[in-house]
């Protein structure tokens, strides 16, 4: 999952550094992702897991690093299966 | 729910009236000379209104945003420029508030910002960024225990006159854009070289000129939380809610200036309902709207205010544009009808019926973080966010 996450936010987050460089729990603000850039990696991220991000999951924290994203994706892909 | 009822901070409603009424003496001069309002910014720090926010236990009275909102209003009434600047120190008061609390340094100044009744400034815009305050191009250089900054900041409202300016920057050298943090520099630790005259329709008070900003101070001053949560957790939102009650006040003013108008006329002619009533009626309509929809705002930040998840959430930051949109757009529809009301009494200077500084002062609400930006903001966000299907939240 992580790898999928990396590859969209090197094509969608729009930072000024390579996402290699970056370790899972680097904070990607600091990283330079822009307010923008976050809402089309979250919509890219909805697309390729097919999942849709509810209102209180839609904050800073859950996309501060790749660790955080993989954790929010997660808690929604589980969700679904145990409904 | 009757916010005034909430207003609960030791007569700070007749304070805030004090000054209000040292305010209306000066605002067409502070207007037409285009100069700081001195006498009303000398009755806020004589009620002691600067340190009001300040948490009880720093020694100030921790007023609310709501309390805060009414005092915005009330001296908006007669001085928007002055009630700006109130405005304004008190959203750069809710960054250390917010954001300084458990740190040493910050809680012995906010000590200090009541004992002293200090002004804040802001500088967040700089040449080549604009108004895009979540950017900067200037980084914040830190040398052991010191730290220095050079920053082209194009507007720093009230920057002569402010006792110090919480200033916006990269966090350091290497940094992204949008990796920044705030810092507070004290007035004997900056200096400003006048680079832009602020000479504008209307908030001429606000003397908003621009400067280059050097400055060199301890680098325990640099607020210890980045500057994207101070901006998503307390600065976005109260910027918008201080502005928001601000502009009511401009508006309210203007509106009560055509009801004078129209009971004149009234009076004056007994048994007719004058020409303007009705359309006093529509104002008062609109005023209403715009009157609810900032008690609104400041209802969601109330609740939310406690918990950083819901602070920084779409939701929220959707929640707090809109109320800056509406507000910022329908004053003027608002103002515009009570000069209606009010024909050539309200369109020329210097009598009770005068509307034109109201008018000329709203305008600047649209474009105090333009709402193009804002919109375009909002706009982005709700590619993901999903509008609330309630009614009551």
């Amino acid at each position: 999952m992580k790898d999928k996450i990396r590859e969209l936010l090197g094509k969608l987050g729009g930072l000024p550094v390579a996402v290699d460089t970056l370790a899972d729990g680097a904070d990607l603000y600091a990283a330079g992702l822009s307010s923008f850039a976050s809402v089309q990696l979250m919509l890219g991220i909805e697309d390729a897991f097919d999942i849709e991000f509810p209102d209180h999951l839609l904050n800073r924290k859950s996309f501060a690093s790749i660790d955080a994203i993989a954790e929010t994706v997660s808690a929604i892909v589980e969700g679904r299966e145990a409904a | 729910m009757n916010m005034m009822s909430e207003i609960r901070g030791a007569g700070l409603v007749e304070r805030a009236r004090e000054v209000a009424a040292v305010a209306a003496k000066h605002a067409d001069a502070v207007d037409k000379e285009g100069r700081f309002p001195h006498e009303a910014v000398a009755a806020m720090k004589s009620a002691r209104l600067f340190g009001i926010q300040v948490p009880i236990l720093l020694g100030g009275e921790g007023a609310t945003i709501a309390e805060i909102a009414e005092v915005c209003s009330i001296i908006a009434q007669e001085c928007a420029s002055s009630a700006m600047i109130f405005a304004m120190h008190h959203i750069k008061l809710s960054s250390c508030v917010s954001h300084g609390m458990g740190d040493e340094w910050h809680e012995a100044f906010m000590h200090r910002i009541v004992r002293e009744q200090l002004l804040l400034g802001s500088a967040t815009t700089e040449a080549g960024i604009g108004g895009n305050l979540r950017n900067s191009i200037c980084a914040i250089e830190v040398d052991g225990d010191i730290c220095r900054l050079t920053k082209e900041a194009t507007v720093i409202s009230y920057g002569k006159q402010a006792d110090a300016i919480l200033i916006t920057s990269r966090s350091h050298k290497e940094a992204a854009s949008t990796d920044q943090v705030m810092t507070v520099f004290l007035k004997d630790q900056y200096t400003l070289e006048q680079t832009h005259v602020w000479d504008t329709l209307g908030m001429r008070g606000t003397c908003s000129d621009g400067f280059l900003f050097k400055a060199e101070a301890p680098a325990v001053q640099i607020l210890p939380k980045p500057f994207a949560e101070i901006a998503a957790e307390s600065m976005l939102a109260t910027c918008h809610l201080l502005w928001s009650a601000t502009w009511y006040g401009i508006a309210l003013n203007a509106v009560t200036r055509a009801q004078a108008f129209v009971r004149a006329a009234a009076r004056a002619n007994p048994g007719t309902t004058p020409p303007g009533a009705l359309r006093l009626a529509e104002a008062t309509a609109e005023l209403h709207l715009i009157k609810s929809n900032v008690i609104a705002g400041i209802e969601r930040f109330e609740a939310a205010k406690e918990d950083p998840a819901q602070l920084s959430s779409m939701g929220f930051a959707v929640a707090m544009n809109n109320v800056k949109i509406a507000t910022s757009q329908m004053i003027l529809s608002v103002i515009n009808q009570a000069m209606i009301i009010c024909g050539i009494a309200g369109y020329k200077n210097g009598t009770p019926y005068s509307v034109g500084r109201h008018l000329r002062d709203a305008h600047s609400a649209q474009l105090m973080i333009s709402n193009e930006r804002i919109l375009s903001n909002t706009a982005t966000m709700l590619t993901v966010h999903k509008l609330d299907t309630s009614l009551m939240g």
